[in-house]
């Protein structure tokens, strides 16, 4: 019987009724210290420390400081501390601050080669979904769910339902994956693939880069999806080779790997067909990331929305973000550009955003930050020289982590700021109390640097 | 962790007329530091407490728009809740790792369709039964699904994690039958 990339992998993995075994189990510190707990309460060990890893990435600074001890706040300096404490306790390899193998935990799996094609992927962060770019199974869980998983390997979970996007054609000059991933949570709604396993399919995703791919997954739980894939090729194998985490019989893998695609013939629950050429550059005006329009287009007008929730939702998102229905989105005036987090801030995202930035300045107006995702895309930018570039332009060059995306460190916007973010999340306060963010794609933040407000990048010279 | 088992849930309504409600929002960012389970319900809904945009009383059951606990994974929102004084939610819909959360900590989660919703929220009081699956308020008796396992789960307060260890030999069984050996060891990077 013809069978998805999804149902293989969830079979392979299947020990028992709901039951499924995981390969790896990614950790972080903010959702990992009551599951630790819960563990010495019960006296439980960590099945398998071997298919566990660690890092410190949602508390840490990014200017600069070098260790732990020198996290200036108290509260996030203690959970990076229990993070390794645990890691030491129970024998799990952590990458903590002065590794150099630190960084967001969903850059850092990928980078070190140990999210491979076909596993099963978990951690306690809903990003989770960015490793089924290598067609896994990845989905992000809540801390009684760490806690399961380091006890037993294993997650007690329902097959999700199954759901095929379809993308034709190619994406146009100057659109991302970025703009595709936000075009489709636009038509399809931030509730619209709950309940979901997606897979990502067709033409312009077959010619997107690991990257690129990577940004599209990651935002899968932006429309609620439980995990976003793409079928494993070429590109997803060459990107494994040579990483630290990569089979040592490569071949043989590739051959285990080239099984996975979805065969022809196999069924979804729901099937969806996207004209990737009509995809613009997008920006979200409002606050869920189901709220965007294309750049060309203008603020929407609550009063002509459908259904009076939407009407409720809108209209209290334009009092937060202070916007008027109308409004052209390229009149829109900013003070803030962030480029980085786990869906934009790999090697390709900071290339794509240097190279619009060579030889320009950003708007005197404004602060703009670049935050690589981890210690070695940021060693590799510099090698590059991708750093000179974003400083001679005015941009803060910062050490990794999830930095000013969800503010738990003390890169946030201040209240009635407006940020220009590369980042996924666009809710009330994300990004610091009060601030305001639209979300965008690495080149579009980049002109919006330079112009001091949003730019068609299709014309922008 | 085990749970306190779930039988009857009656009392008041809290009503938050929202959708796309999301965890940031139920517990804003700067709360995650702490590294315990408890105390977090004083920062529920901090921003619009804050703000005075919102008020909720601390009902036994909270009824909310489609989409509720949206966006991350944090735990933290179910904790806060609970330690708030909730002890279900009721709305159309709630975001999948939300849901999950819930169950894992004994707070009811129940799906009513939105006209349900307002009724049980415009009659100000309910009952929920969950060996029963319904919502009994003033309104009328609403029957809701619920997943068996769950229901078996939240009825007897049972820890997810001994109920799998009880599983161990098809755990074993999986590994020894070398299933478990393609991915990469963490430990040997």
């Amino acid at each position: 019987m013809a069978k998805s990339l999804f149902e293989k992998i969830w079979e392979a993995h299947e020990v028992d009724r709901d039951l499924i075994y995981i390969d790896l189990h990614l950790v972080h510190e903010v959702t990992s210290p009551q599951a630790f707990d819960g563990l010495r309460l019960g006296d439980r060990k960590v099945r398998r420390p071997d298919k566990t890893l660690a890092t410190a990435d949602h508390n840490v600074p990014t200017d600069g400081t070098p260790t732990a001890n020198l996290i200036a706040d108290e509260l996030s300096r203690v959970q990076v501390e229990a993070l390794e404490r645990n890691c030491d306790e129970f024998g799990i390899p952590v990458y903590s601050l002065g590794s150099e193998r630190r960084g967001i935990v969903h850059v850092i799996g990928p980078e070190l080669g140990v999210t491979q094609p076909g596993m099963t992927i978990v951690c306690g962060d809903s990003h989770t979904s960015t490793h089924g770019a290598f067609g896994a199974l990845a989905f992000g869980i809540g801390t009684s769910e760490v806690e399961h998983v380091l006890a037993t390997q294993c997650l007690v979970q329902r097959r999700p339902k199954s759901m095929r996007i379809d993308y034709a054609g190619e994406l146009g000059f100057g659109v991302t994956a970025k703009d595709l991933i936000l075009a489709t949570i636009g038509r399809l709604g931030v509730g619209g693939m709950q309940g979901y396993a997606v897979e990502y399919a067709g033409e312009a995703i077959r010619a997107l880069s690991m990257e690129n791919r990577m940004t599209i997954c990651n935002m899968t739980i932006e429309a609620g999806g439980r995990a976003g894939m793409v079928a494993p090729d070429e590109t997803t194998f060459e990107y494994v080779k040579g990483r630290p985490g990569a089979p040592a019989d490569f071949d043989a893998a590739v051959e285990r790997w080239g099984q996975l695609p979805s065969d022809d013939g196999a069924s979804f629950d729901t099937e969806v067909e996207v004209d990737a050429t009509a995809i613009s550059p997008m920006v979200t005006w409002g606050t869920t990331p189901g709220m965007v329009v294309q750049v060309t287009d203008q603020v929407p007008d609550p009063n002509a929305m459908d259904s009076p929730a939407d009407r409720d939702h809108a209209k209290r998102a334009l009092a937060y973000m202070d916007l008027r229905p109308g409004t052209p989105m390229t009149d829109i005036p900013l003070d803030r550009i962030f480029i980085g987090s786990c869906t934009n801030s790999r090697i390709s995202d900071l290339r794509e955003a240097a190279g619009l930035l060579d030889g320009r300045k950003i708007a005197s107006s404004l602060r703009g930050m670049v935050v690589p995702g981890s210690q070695q895309v940021k060693t590799q930018a510099e090698e590059e020289g991708l750093h000179e570039v974003f400083q001679s332009a005015g941009f803060e060059w910062r050490e990794s982590g999830c930095s000013a995306c969800l503010g738990m460190n003390p890169d946030i916007l201040q209240p009635g700021e407006r940020c220009a973010s590369t980042s996924n999340r666009n809710f009330e306060g994300r990004q610091g109390a009060g601030g305001r963010t639209h979300l965008v794609s690495p080149k579009m933040a980049a002109a919006a640097a330079v112009e001091g407000r949003f730019v068609d990048i299709r014309e922008w010279s | 962790m085990p749970m306190d088992p779930i039988d009857i849930i009656e009392g008041r309504v809290a009503v938050l007329d929202r959708s796309d409600v999301d965890t940031d929002q139920i517990i804003p960012k700067q709360f995650l530091k702490r590294v315990e389970r408890t105390g977090f319900g004083e920062f529920l809904f901090y921003d619009w407490f804050r703000s005075g945009e919102i008020e909720l009383e601390a009902h036994p059951i909270l009824v909310t728009g489609r989409n509720f606990g949206s966006g991350s994974s944090r735990e933290h929102a179910v904790w806060a809740l609970k330690d708030y004084g909730y002890d279900a939610v009721i709305a159309p819909s709630f975001s999948d790792i939300f849901f999950t959360n819930c169950t894992k900590n004994g707070l009811l989660p129940v799906v009513l369709d939105e006209e349900r919703c307002r009724a049980v929220a415009g009659a100000g009081e309910a009952r929920i039964d969950l060996d029963d699956q319904t919502v009994n308020c003033a309104e009328g008796v609403f029957r809701f699904e619920i997943d068996e396992d769950i229901k078996h789960r939240l009825i007897n307060g049972l820890d997810d994690v001994a109920m799998t260890l009880e599983r161990g030999e098809k755990i074993d069984e999986f590994e020894s039958a070398g299933r478990a050996d393609h991915g990469p060891i963490t430990t040997s990077l």
